[in-house]
């Protein structure tokens, strides 16, 4: 019992990454009809950030980090100037290729300038965790599950309760209507990917105490977010938010109880089978096309 | 099928021409094992990348699984030669089958899914076949991988030496992209494309929209397997890491970059993409950053990739195609006249949630005549179409159809049954020129030209000359002005010669010209007795040519009858003006 409450603690830990990332996603899905194939490298980008200002410069390590998010949601401006804005009206397909371009273009990118040796970064916290009978709770999954929940609770309030809010709902529902109304549709667009990017990199400087800070750490966690994304139901946010947090659980429980190499097949055998039971997944409404 | 058979033997001069060439070109490779590995690595590639050409470039779905086949085919032949001491041809053979089953299942997986949903599940297909190349040490070789693959012997002929080997790889190459370049010309192909621009219309013009997806995917599949045995053969070693989703997004990158429309793309992209970068060796460091930019570049400004580029400037220059003129019988009308039910419909309904769009609705149209359905709008006429046509599924009722029940028929199969219809929004295949969207629908199953390629010509040009078009017969149908898209649309029905001609709003959207146009049209049809069941607001028009109207309201039947009476009809009038205020006495 003890055992399984340790992995679930710790598979909550890992899912609520998945579900930081995953958010990032169904912003954007949800503001601009945009799948971001490079939502793993803002978390790849953010990390190295930190690792540039806290390792390297010295900086301490929480202004490292708000600078780092300052720097990401910049960064998101020029991704959707220079990745999504020329393709806008060409549908689905060529942002999606788009995207993949950029994701490779950013992996080789820092490649190049920091070489493909990991790097260690410290945790947000000196204490390693608290001991609670058997079940060990180690502080950085205990932070990554705090201000994940935190910005879950914010973003909700500023969805639901703001008229900046307000505004980026009609967006994403009906850009023309929205337009009409005099909503800057552009500006809209521009600040989802400004945050998608920002929450994108906090999500890498979260995990990168876990995980090491490579080039490609943050692919597979990328495409695990998407696949909680379908899982939950294809731009819902609460679907997001318990697709990432049920992936985390059931990968690590996976792991421990079936199959520790095959941990990484949970998650897209859970996703197939979803996608052929319950394509529209936990939260996602049935859409059908009008003829 | 029958179709796809005899255009694909047509070109085996070609092909055999093509393979001979290739074998010279091989036999002159310099015989040093560093321009061989390209030029094999290159050839085993771009067959795989015409994979990527059959089922994203003509069928439209998005796989992000090609290297995974690629590893299949290269796996099966090295597992079934070094373990098992299979021929290379046999393993080859077992392998390209293995792939082509996976491909199936993966095509399993478009039945209710498209786009970003697709793509994720061939991405998840790619990432569990690493895992398992990985860590099934006992039947992979594990991330070892497998080492001294032998090459095989061809009727005697031994494939050992790099050039004997090479020109194996470019035959095969060549003999793929033939394949893939007739296969674009053929019923299926043109299925497919009809499935990539406009699925909806694609399955209302008798095209299994489903079932064609499966087959592009193991086209597909199989095609990613032969590079990779070859590749196998080619190289000698293989390991897990050569497979993976990297590799896949390489050769979405090839194909894109080349033009996914065309095999020759798929041929320039992988080998530019190949070669450039060895040329460009002192690149090596910022290579794949600038690959990454370079595919944005490519979306942005070429679209359509080199190939696309290249074949625009082409067809430009060759607009001018003078067609043969046969004047042929396309509306060839049996049964009885006037008394016959070609259509009819009982209490049917469809109810979308607690919304009774269409609530016990029975009437029946006779051959011959030219039935309109009409009524205000929200009245549920749309609903109704989509239902008799099979986009949307009865909730109740029954729909006969050629005194045959087709209430739970798809719609390809009641479009196979002589069912065509027109949608309010017109739907084309964009993709495809004029001459192509009406040959899609002269070869529906059921019409009686359907698997005879020539006369499937003809019987489009007939349809083409009905709408007077034929001018525009090789134009992309996209360049088209709204009215004479529609009448693309009118065409590519009645090339299938049906037995029901479905017209949902066809003046919509229509200037007045146009109007009188489409009515002179529809007069011409009534006169060669096609059976009409038209749906339109245009009340001058339905007055024109109607021998019987049928009127819905809040989705069930008010009047029905002769248009003299219907029109007259105290609820008909209050259903169009609104009810008259009750004097208050």
């Amino acid at each position: 019992m003890s055992n399984f409450l340790q992995l679930l603690f710790n598979g909550l830990g890992i899912g609520a990454i998945y579900a930081l990332v995953s958010l990032g996603f169904v912003l954007l899905i949800r503001a601009a009809s945009v799948v971001n194939f490079g939502q793993g490298e803002f978390s790849m980008l953010g990390a190295y950030l930190l690792v540039v200002f806290f390792n390297i410069f010295g900086i301490n390590y929480y202004v490292s980090m708000a600078l780092s998010i300052v720097i990401m949601a910049g960064f998101g401006v020029i991704f959707a100037y220079t990745t999504y804005w020329p393709l806008r009206f060409r549908g689905g397909l060529p942002v999606i290729i788009s995207t993949i371009g950029a994701s490779i273009f950013l992996e080789n990118l820092v490649l190049v300038l920091y070489g493909p040796s990991s790097v260690q970064i410290d945790g947000l916290f000196d204490a390693d965790g608290i001991q609670i009978g058997d079940v060990f709770l180690a502080t950085q999954y205990l932070s990554i599950i705090v201000i994940a929940t935190i910005l879950v609770v914010l973003q909700y309030l500023v969805f639901e309760k703001t008229l900046l809010g307000k505004k980026l709902q009609a967006t994403s529902q009906d850009k023309e209507m929205a337009s009409l109304l005099g909503i800057p549709v552009v500006f809209m667009i521009l600040i989802t990917f400004a945050y998608s990017s920002a929450m994108g990199g906090l999500a890498g400087m979260l995990v990168a105490p876990l995980l090491f800070v490579s080039v490609n750490m943050a692919g597979i966690i990328a495409l695990k977010a998407f696949a909680a994304n379908i899982i939950g139901g294809y731009g819902s946010i609460p679907g997001a938010i318990l697709g990432g947090l049920a992936l985390g659980v059931i990968e690590t429980m996976g792991a421990s109880y079936i199959s520790v190499p095959y941990k990484d097949a949970f998650a897209f055998a859970m996703l197939l089978l979803f996608l052929m039971v319950r394509p529209q997944g936990l939260f996602g409404e049935k859409i059908s096309e009008k003829a | 099928m029958n179709g796809l058979s005899t255009s694909i033997w047509r070109g085996l001069p070609q092909a055999g021409l093509a393979a001979i060439i290739a074998i010279g070109l091989a036999m002159l490779a310099p015989d040093q094992g560093y321009y061989l590995n390209i030029l094999m690595q290159a050839s085993t590639y771009a067959i795989a990348v015409v994979g990527l050409v059959v089922v994203l470039g003509y069928c439209g779905q998005i796989s992000i699984a090609q290297a995974a086949f690629f590893g299949i085919g290269a796996y099966g032949v090295a597992i079934g030669t070094v373990d098992y001491g299979l021929n290379f041809f046999v393993a080859m053979l077992i392998a390209v089958g293995v792939s082509g089953v996976f491909g199936l299942i993966l095509g399993l997986g478009s039945l209710r899914l498209g786009g970003h949903y697709l793509a994720m599940v061939s991405i998840s297909f790619q990432q569990i076949l690493t895992l398992v190349l990985t860590n099934w040490i006992e039947f992979t070789h594990g991330p070892d991988g497998i080492r001294n693959i032998p090459r095989p012997r061809f009727f005697g002929l031994s494939l050992q030496g790099g050039n004997a080997f090479l020109a194996l790889c470019l035959v095969a190459m060549v003999l793929v992209a033939l394949f893939a370049w007739r296969l674009k010309a053929t019923k299926l192909g043109r299925a497919m494309q009809a499935v990539r621009d406009n699925d909806l219309a694609a399955a209302t013009s008798g095209i299994d929209v489903f079932g064609t997806k499966v087959i592009a995917f193991g086209i597909s599949a199989v095609l990613g397997a032969i590079g990779g045995g070859l590749f196998a053969g080619g190289f000698g070693y293989i390991s897990p890491d050569q497979f993976s989703f990297a590799e896949s997004i390489v050769l979405l990158t090839m194909a894109l970059l080349g033009g996914v429309q065309s095999p020759f793309g798929a041929l320039i992209g992988t080998m530019l993409l190949i070669i450039l970068p060895e040329t460009l060796r002192f690149l090596k460091q910022v290579y794949l950053a600038v690959y990454g930019a370079a595919v944005i570049l490519i979306m942005v400004f070429l679209p359509d990739g080199l190939w696309g580029f290249i074949d625009d400037r082409i067809r430009r220059n060759a607009r001018a195609i003078t067609l043969p003129a046969p004047k042929l019988p396309l509306l060839s009308q049996t049964g009885q006249m006037g008394t016959e039910k070609v259509l009819e419909v009982a209490d049917l309904a469809k109810h979308f949630g607690g919304l009774k769009a269409v609530d016990g609705v029975s009437f029946a149209v006779r051959r011959g005549s030219v039935h309109a359905l009409i009524g205000p709008n929200g009245s549920g006429k749309s609903t109704f179409i989509n239902v008799v046509t099979g986009l949307y599924v009865a909730t109740a009722g029954k729909i006969s159809f050629a005194g045959q029940d087709i209430t739970t028929l798809s719609p390809h199969q009641r479009n196979r049954r002589g069912l065509a219809r027109t949608f309010q929004n017109i739907r084309v295949f964009r993709g495809m020129t004029v001459l192509e969207n009406v040959m899609i629908g002269a070869e529906r199953d059921g019409n009686d030209v359907a698997n005879a390629p020539a006369e499937v010509l003809t019987r489009a040009l007939a349809a083409l000359d009905f709408v007077d078009m034929r001018a525009d017969a090789h134009r992309m149908v996209g360049e088209l002005s709204y009215g004479h898209q529609r009448y693309v649309e009118i065409a590519r029905a009645l090339a299938g010669s049906p037995d029901l001609l479905l017209l949902d709003e066809p003046a919509a959207g229509l200037n007045m010209t146009e109007k009188v146009e489409l009515g002179n049209l529809l007069k011409r049809l009534k006169g060669h007795g096609l059976t009409i069941l038209i749906v339109d607001h245009d009340m001058n028009l339905v007055e024109q040519v109607a021998d019987h109207i049928t009127v819905l309201n809040f989705g069930r039947r008010i009047a029905d009858g002769a248009p003299g009476d219907v029109l007259r009809h105290p609820d008909v009038i209050a259903a169009y003006l609104g009810e008259p205020r009750h004097e208050v006495a």
